[in-house]
């Protein structure tokens, strides 16, 4: 039955230009993500096809577009050295779009420059998923819609396309709302994902060099976020674990042999104070979670390390929510002599004056606690400046940070440290993660941010085992009980959102992170584990697919009878005048005297006069009531006369 | 009256339809598409466009982007209000039928059909076409929008090969409006015939001038007794019934006039089928049209006799009329 509806006809000029809004809207937000020749191609292809369109000249021939295809096509290749990557697929599908433009002669090109912006639209959501990405796409939905009704009906007004598009868009929410709740969810991939599919996510490594997390500091994404389950521990307590290194190679410090632990490695002390919490990590590509300072339970699908790391059992590539109780001290169980060896180890020739200095604090055999004192009160001795901006160092960083600059951040301050207990003596090891945080009072949770990034260390004494140590915090208090920009001399350089001023833009940018988080918790983050619990919380019994398909069909065909009825059953009843002619002209046709469709009230008045003699000036005065009402143009309070005269009339005729 | 040598899927789902929605063709004037009577399915491009949407639906699932489940969901919901809209364009349309104007076989038949709208909105892109019409030539012509509670008329071409009724087959009303992802139709069969003259014959015997009696061309053989009126010159006019003095006065852009006289030799022509004996009577009734015509042409008053059937002698249009059409249903059982 398919038949190829107007097919034959060329684009109308009308019709090219919205193809053009739609391939332009579906580009938009992809622009600052393909490479910088390809946007401007994209957009030079735009602009062209205005022109043509614009002059009403013919299209490019096919060698041109030929050639263009190619260029266009060898420059990906050579950009991504692939064609089938991620990155590269996206690339390739926007040279389609500004190809398509150029080429669109019938509607039925119109229908793919349609789909291809769909296909646009959707990776875009690869970098971007934010609320401003959803605005967009509706826009772009809202344009190609407009689009496709426009391939159909070419004659109707830009506004009445654009009404009708968002009329659609608007009918057509409600089923995206019961399918986006009740579709089944899987977590995928379904298959294994491009290489480059997750290059864009950042976050703490598993090695660190100086710089390595300087870099971190100034960004201003978020980490993860944090809520609460009643106490909140102190800023200065919330060191939030990551990634543990113990070998120095040369600049780099690595993470030590560590092995996956059947349990925590430690037990929790009965009277040391508890936090419950939930943390919403975003994706970073590695497979570490984060926690406070020490988690004393595990989150489904991840395992605790023997360096007291908690591990994902597969890169964190989504967000990811997991509930988890710590509490500030743990008791140890006896630590493996390997471990403390490692932790003992230094590279032969480097730092040798921090190794004298550490050397020297084992003078009169103290006690290891006693040798971290002396360290201590050396980092406090020391006037040492907090500074994301640290003069370049050489070879010898310890020993550069420690007695030549003695300007640095959190990782010379910790490798230092390192270096020093090691060479007095005490095994010790590098902690990174974060350390603080923001709290929302919008909303009451922590927002974590790249910038809030730490590394500290920790020290093994034989009476306490592994104790952490913040050689930051002793020399630089300001960075942990406050904040970066209290730690930091006047006039550097702050990440925009670590700034204090403007009280009333804090204000406002603490409810945008309210509602993004909402958004991240509840629409991005609606992964089948969340599906399961708001289901649950409605009151069904053990969703499984099974159940869900069921409801998703009964809601999804009530919201279609309902839509239905709306629109389908809105016939208007005929007014007053018309129902009262209509009531004669039925009582009429009962004596074989139907009224035809062609007959205006004065002809058929006239036949039935003439049919009908006894009744003929009963009709003749109600069909000029009647004509009067409906074509005269009388006033309306001698409107209301008649039709009160023509309903008594009709009530009375009797043919 | 056979369309189509062969009965296509299309005729067949008709005919099924037609008995399911308990109309049996012709119907009584005005046919009125009710919910019942149409029929959705997805086009072309409505089937491209849900294949996107699984390709769409499968790469969210796959990256598990949220926002892509989203896009998918709103343009599935898109596709299920596109249904309803392009339904509704078309449920509840009513229509009524004109009187098609007779042709001459071999000519184009055209069916005037008048759509009302009763509804207080606009109904777009309706379009309607009888079987075995190129869907092109139907769809670019009669593509029509209604106004709210308007009406429109659209004539429907069909070719007519033979003379006699041509009667109107099943129309189909359609419609792809508003995004053409799905297309909903309906039936209806009015009944509608277009009466089709015979052929008029291109080389014709010359016409008998006087009662029984044959020869001659009608040409010229107007009577010339008293002048009754000027018309159109015809080259075959003798010059001198052409109004030279009329022609002086107009100027040289006029076109010629011919004067003509009611005479005694108009009253006298009969066109007979008797007067060509031994043709077959496709071919007599083709010259007998041929004859109706250069006689109207040349202004005269004429008779015809066919067997069982003799219409006085006249002359105009509506006698012509009268005459095309009994030669038209010669033989006919109407």
């Amino acid at each position: 039955m398919a038949r190829k509806p107007e097919i034959l006809h060329p684009l109308t000029p009308a019709q090219t230009w919205w193809l053009l809004a739609t391939g332009i809207a579906a580009f938009a937000p992809l622009a600052p993500q393909v490479p910088w020749w390809l946007a401007a191609a994209t957009a030079g292809a735009f602009v062209w096809r205005a022109a043509l369109a614009w002059r009403r000249q013919p299209l490019p021939t096919r060698w041109v577009l030929v050639f263009v295809t190619i260029a266009c096509t060898a420059g990906v290749l050579f950009q991504y050295r692939t064609l089938f990557g991620q990155q590269a697929g996206v690339a390739l599908l926007v040279v389609f779009m500004a190809l398509k433009q150029l080429e669109a002669r019938a509607p039925r090109d119109g229908l793919a420059v349609v789909l291809l912006a769909y296909f646009l639209t959707l990776t875009q959501f690869f970098e971007n998923q934010s609320l401003p990405a959803a605005a967009t796409t509706l826009a772009a939905a809202l344009t190609a819609t407009a689009a496709l009704a426009s391939l159909v009906d070419a004659q109707l007004r830009p506004l009445r396309l654009l009404r009708l598009a968002a009329v659609m868009l608007a009918q057509a929410a409600p089923f995206m709302l019961i399918l986006f709740v009740l579709f089944p969810r899987v977590s995928g991939p379904l298959w294994g994902l491009p290489k480059d599919a997750h290059s864009s996510l950042t976050g703490l490594s598993d090695d660190m060099q100086p710089g390595t997390i300087n870099r971190l500091i100034r960004s201003d994404a978020i980490a993860f976020r944090v809520a609460f389950d009643g106490a909140v521990p102190p800023k200065r307590e919330m060191y939030w674990r990551g990634p543990v290194l113990t070998v120095l190679d040369g600049r780099t410090w690595r993470p030590g042999g560590k092995s996956a632990a059947a349990d925590l490695p430690y037990r929790p002390l009965a009277d040391s104070p508890a936090y419950a919490y939930t943390v919403t990590l975003e994706p970073h590509n590695k497979p570490w979670l984060f926690g406070l300072e020490f988690p004393v339970t595990l989150p489904p699908d991840a395992f605790a390390t023997s360096d007291f790391q908690l591990h994902a059992r597969k890169p964190v590539r989504e967000r990811r929510r997991y509930a988890l109780r710590s509490q500030t001290e743990v008791a140890y169980f006896k630590e493996n002599h390997h471990v403390l060896a490692a932790a003992l180890q230094l590279p032969d020739d480097l730092n040798p004056r921090t190794v004298l200095l550490g050397n020297s604090l084992r003078e009169g055999r103290p006690t290891d606690y006693q040798r971290l004192q002396r360290a201590l009160d050396f980092m406090r001795s020391q006037r040492f400046v907090y500074t994301l901006q640290p003069p370049l160092m050489g070879e010898h960083v310890a020993d550069e940070f420690l007695f030549d600059h003695q300007r640095g951040f959190c990782e010379h301050f910790s490798a230092a440290f390192v270096v020093l207990m090691r060479a007095a003596g005490v095994p010790a090891r590098v902690v990174t993660g974060y350390q603080g945080g923001e709290r929302n009072p919008v909303d009451d949770t922590w927002v974590i941010r790249q910038s809030d990034a730490h590394a500290w260390t920790e020290v093994w004494l034989e009476q306490s085992g592994w104790v952490r140590v913040d050689p930051t915090a002793v020399s630089v208090p300001a960075r942990i009980e406050q904040n970066l920009a209290a730690a930091m001399p006047a006039g550097e350089p702050l990440p925009w959102l670590a700034r204090a001023d403007f009280r009333w833009l804090r204000e406002l940018r603490y409810r945008w992170w309210a509602v993004n988080n909402a958004w991240n918790q509840w629409v991005l983050g609606y992964d089948p584990q969340r599906q399961r619990e708001l289901l649950e919380r409605l009151g069904m019994h053990a969703p499984d697919w099974r159940k869900m398909g069921i409801a998703l069909a009964a809601f999804a065909g009530l919201v279609l009878l309902a839509l239905a009825g709306w629109l389908l059953w809105r016939r208007p009843r005929p007014d007053p005048a018309e129902r009262q002619w209509r009531k004669a002209a039925r009582r009429l046709a009962r004596r074989g005297l139907a009224r035809h469709a062609w007959e205006g009230p004065q002809d058929y008045a006239a036949r039935v006069a003439a049919k009908l003699p006894a009744a003929a000036a009963d009709i003749r005065a109600i069909a000029a009531l009647y004509a009067g009402l409906r074509y005269g143009n009388a006033p309306a309070d001698s409107l209301a006369t008649s039709l009160a005269t023509l309903r008594r009339r009709v009530a009375a005729f009797r043919p | 009256m056979p369309l189509a040598p062969r009965r296509t899927f299309a005729d067949r789902f008709a005919a099924w339809a037609m008995r399911m929605s308990g109309t049996r063709p012709p119907e009584p004037v005005p046919v009125t598409l009710g919910q019942r009577r149409i029929y959705v399915l997805p086009t072309r491009a409505g089937l491209l466009y849900s294949l996107s949407l699984v390709v769409l639906l499968i790469g969210a699932i796959n990256y598990n982007l949220s926002l892509g489940y989203g896009l998918v969901f709103l343009l599935a919901g898109l596709g299920v209000v596109a249904i309803l809209h392009t339904f509704r364009n078309l449920a509840g349309l009513s229509l009524t039928v004109g009187a098609p104007t007779p042709v001459f076989a071999g000519a184009t038949a055209r069916f005037p059909l008048f759509l009302h709208n009763p509804d207080p909105r606009e109904r777009r892109r309706l379009r309607a076409f009888l079987p075995g019409q190129p869907a092109t030539a139907t769809s670019a012509t009669m593509a029509a929008d209604l106004p709210p509670q308007g009406s429109v008329r659209v004539l429907l071409p069909l070719p007519a090969p033979r003379r006699g009724w041509l009667a109107m087959p099943r129309v189909t009303l359609e419609t792809v409006w508003p995004l053409g992802l799905v297309r909903a139709w309906g039936y209806a069969a009015p009944e509608l015939a277009c009466l089709v003259y015979p052929r008029p014959a291109d080389a014709a015997p010359p016409a008998p001038s006087f009662g029984e009696v044959g020869g001659g061309s009608l040409a010229g053989d107007a009577g010339d007794e008293d002048f009754a009126g000027l018309r159109r010159h015809q080259p075959s006019d003798p010059p001198h019934h052409v109004a030279w003095k009329t022609a002086a006065r107009m100027g040289a852009q006029a076109p010629l006039q011919t004067k003509q006289f009611a005479g005694t030799a108009a009253q006298a022509l009969w066109l007979d089928w008797n007067h060509l004996p031994g043709m077959e009577t496709e071919a007599r009734l083709s010259t007998l049209a041929r004859w109706v015509l250069d006689a109207e042409a040349a202004g005269l008053a004429w008779g015809l006799r066919l067997p069982g059937l003799e219409l006085a002698q006249a002359h105009g249009p509506a006698h012509t009329h009268a005459c095309l059409k009994a030669l038209a249903l010669h033989g006919e059982k109407t």
